[in-house]
């Protein structure tokens, strides 16, 4: 494998209870790219996420870099509110230590007071940063994201993408190449997204999902005939700047 | 463990398999030997079959786990005879002799040490299974650990509050500490003393009234719940 490249994906297929959910699907994921996963519901995304992770069965090939190591932030967590626990005791499943989790929640952008807070007390934003957090934990070297914005409003929203963007620029996993070319400074994140304003931020690639690859490119390439042709609908896009 | 059946919304797990237990306690009555011993058998079986079930059909575990206990009901009331059903149903904690007991605490203590071992990967399971699978938990695994802990608590728990009541000694505890506590540790805690206390206060007025039991240390779970709703967090 070349150096450069985390995640080598190729002719994956993924059935589910004799469904096909993905097909002929192919991508390569280098270090320290930002990939936005778009795509109507159902589209697989989520199943592609998760194959990725290995908790489902797929045929073909998926390649991770050896020894990586990765974070996980998943949809949604609607049991965990009926579960009495403290912040704390959430990065404890994870065996996280005392400091460690102060790191974090400082990268997070939270107070350490918020450790002893129930995890069911937090308003949705400060829960979505701590998934985050979660996911950081023990250092890994690529994230994926699984729609971080749904059922947040919008502000939370807007601080979920600086947190992202801050954390690209901040946060310094461990290098997965060798010493002789640097010390990496690059997160490498995979992020399911329904939000295109996002793909155009913040994404360095992004391709559309249905079933297979649409399109696979920079955001710059993503065109309102192929928005058109992934959600089959009259969808326009209008780039515009804010001053 | 009833901490862990709340949060895994199996509440009524206990409950059910406490009957599954009741075929294995009337023929252990019939035989001599003892009712713990046959529960456990049944419940093994019990817990086979619904296994077996869920993989065969994609109905939900709670319909498998009826289906179960409502036909081990059927035969445990056709096998048992009157007067030990009445013993199987309801408990009896006069007939726990001291070794029994003896037998009875190690295995609790085995039990506990699993559960405590197998307890934050439980949580993590129960908060999102592909949470859990992406940290490389094996929940296969632990699930069966799990099962087969609730099937030798059930054992032991019918000896003393019956076949009827052994699914409240597992779970109202665990719901009066949810209602008081903030954290985890509180939770799985508070689970345990309370469950304590009913036990050691329903004991203790069945010695003094001489009313059975198991009824009164249910009884007992259930008051602390009640308070517990006054003083809910």
């Amino acid at each position: 494998m070349e150096e450069k490249i985390v995640l080598k994906v190729e002719n994956l297929e993924v059935k589910l209870e004799g469904d096909e959910i993905l097909k002929d699907l192919s991508f390569e994921v280098r270090e320290g790219e930002v990939l936005t996963i778009l795509g109507p519901n159902g589209a697989g995304k989520t199943v592609l996420l998760k194959t990725l992770l290995g908790i489902l069965p797929y045929k073909g090939k998926i390649e991770w870099k050896p020894g990586i190591k990765i974070g996980y932030v998943p949809q949604r967590l609607p049991f965990i509110k009926d579960i009495p626990m403290s912040v704390k005791e959430f990065f404890d499943l994870k065996n996280v230590s005392g400091k460690e989790s102060e790191d974090i929640l400082k990268s997070i952008g939270l107070g350490k007071g918020i450790l002893e807070k129930k995890i069911g007390d937090l308003s949705s934003g400060q829960f979505q940063r701590i998934l985050v957090g979660w996911a950081l934990a023990k250092n890994p070297q690529v994230l994926l994201f699984d729609e971080p914005t749904t059922g947040i409003d919008i502000g939370g929203q807007e601080s979920i993408y600086n947190l992202l963007e801050k954390l690209k620029k901040d946060y310094n996993p461990p290098s997965t190449l060798p010493p002789s070319v640097g010390p990496s400074k690059n997160l490498t994140i995979l992020l399911v997204t329904h939000d295109l304003s996002i793909v155009y931020k913040f994404a360095t690639n992004c391709f559309c999902l249905n079933k297979k690859v649409l399109c696979y490119g920079t955001p710059r390439e993503l065109t309102t005939e192929r928005l058109s042709q992934l959600y089959g609908g009259e969808i326009k896009f209008y780039e515009h700047k804010h001053d | 463990m009833g901490s862990l059946m709340l949060t895994k919304r199996m509440a009524l797990v206990g409950d059910a398999l406490g009957h599954v237990a009741l075929p294995g306690m009337g023929l252990a009555l019939l035989f001599g030997l003892d009712v713990s011993f046959g529960a456990f058998l049944f419940l093994l079986l019990g817990i086979f079959l619904i296994w077996l079930f869920e993989i065969k059909t994609s109905l939900p575990m709670e319909a498998l786990v009826g289906i179960v206990f409502v036909a081990s009901l059927a035969i445990g009331f056709l096998i048992v005879p009157e007067p030990e059903l009445l013993e199987a149903l309801f408990g009896d904690i006069s007939k726990v002799s001291f070794e029994m007991t003896l037998i009875s605490v190690i295995f609790s203590i085995l039990i506990f040490l699993m559960i405590t071992r197998i307890y934050p990967k439980m949580i993590l399971a129960n908060i999102s299974e592909d949470l859990a699978k992406s940290e490389g938990i094996k929940i296969k695994k632990e699930n069966f650990i799990y099962l087969l802990s609730i099937a030798a608590i059930v054992a032991l728990g019918v000896k003393i509050v019956g076949s009827l009541l052994v699914g409240a000694l597992v779970i109202i505890p665990a719901a009066t500490a949810r209602n008081l506590s903030k954290n985890l540790k509180e939770y799985s805690l508070g689970s345990i003393v309370l469950g304590i206390l009913s036990c050691f206060f329903g004991s203790l007025l069945f010695k003094i009234t001489n009313l059975p039991a198991g009824p009164l240390i249910i009884l007992f779970s259930t008051l602390f719940f009640l308070i517990s709703l006054i003083f809910k967090r």
